[in-house]
């Protein structure tokens, strides 16, 4: 279904991004997926590798604007234009705002926002030049709804939001989507140390009474990176069990 | 004719989808020939990579006929 295509994931060394490129690779992409250590991307081709999958691992710290264009020229010449793109690194740097430092607000921005200005840009060119591509980023129901102690998360991932509306309206004429998917609380490495109280009140909260597994938003990104998500654009798709409805 | 205008002729036909005789020197690429934003930056891109060169985004503002795309390429080629 995506034999052929070439698909570029960021923060594939684990947990959502992991399950991202085993999806997309099982679909028959091509796909190079980053780590932000050299241990991490020789991971990442591994994993690929045992899949039986093509594609491999890169070292790239998605908020460093000269490795993103020295690292896509290096995946060009290798593999070929990237077509499908997937913002999903991500990180957290939870505080309430009261106490929450320069730094803290800084990081969140920078690698959760600031890299999917730069990831687009950067593999834009190749896409208006296939005539075609997807740009799908890796949001938050926390950017949605909203969740104490994560303001600077919350804002970056709501700004990915707007951001892909209006690239979605930019490029649109070019055969280009770009669209979001909001995970709800996905079992990964990022949730893992949730306290079980808070655990088990989240849960309850959630329709489907249980967390999400990263193949849960896998499975939405190879639906919008393949043939399905032709006429979608600008859109977020809300995967979290149904906790916030909008 | 230069040679170089021939080029850069041939590009602005390509990416615009215009007729050749429609792209006189002076011609307008937004007003005259239709091109909408997003097909000025292709343009630029096209003539980047025909060029094998880099044209900074306050450069490449000022590139909006074909006088100028040339001018341009042949004084920073």
């Amino acid at each position: 279904m995506l034999t052929g295509k070439i698909a570029f994931v960021t923060g594939a060394s684990r947990g959502i991004g992991k399950a991202i490129a085993l999806d997309l690779a099982s679909q028959g992409a091509t796909v190079i997926g980053t780590a932000t250590s050299q241990s991490g991307a020789e991971n990442i081709s591994a994993y690929l590798k045992e899949a039986g999958a093509l594609g491999s691992g890169k070292c790239l710290n998605v908020t460093d604007a000269e490795t993103i264009n020295s690292v896509l020229a290096e995946i060009t010449k290798e593999f070929g234009v990237p077509t499908i793109l997937v913002n999903n690194a991500g990180i957290t740097r939870d505080n309430l705002l009261m106490r929450m430092k320069d730094e803290e607000w800084d990081d969140i921005i920078q690698t959760n926002l600031t890299s999917v200005f730069r990831m687009s840009k950067a593999c834009l060119r190749g896409m208006m030049k296939a005539k075609g591509g997807r740009i799908i980023n890796i949001a938050s129901v926390v950017g949605v709804m909203g969740n104490a102690g994560q303001t600077n998360y919350a804002a970056a991932k709501a700004g990915i939001i707007g951001f892909s509306k209006s690239l979605a309206r930019e490029v649109g004429a070019r055969n280009i989507t770009v669209n979001t998917i909001a995970p709800g609380f996905i079992d990964t490495d990022m949730t893992k140390d949730l306290p079980e109280e808070q655990r088990v009140a989240l849960t309850a909260q959630i329709p489907l009474q249980s967390l999400g597994q990263p193949e849960d938003i896998a499975k939405a990104v190879t639906f919008l990176a393949g043939d399905g998500g032709a006429y979608i654009t600008g859109q977020t798709l809300n995967v979290n069990g149904g906790m916030y409805m909008v | 004719m230069s040679d170089i205008e021939e080029r850069v002729k041939k590009i602005v036909v390509e990416q615009l989808g215009v007729e050749e005789n429609q792209v006189t020197a002076d011609a307008s690429f937004v007003d005259d020939l239709g091109a909408d934003s997003l097909d000025t930056v292709e343009l630029v891109m096209a003539l980047e990579e025909e060029f094998d060169c880099e044209i900074p985004d306050e450069e490449a503002e000022n590139i909006s006929t074909l006088a100028q795309a040339t001018a341009y390429v042949e004084a920073n080629l």
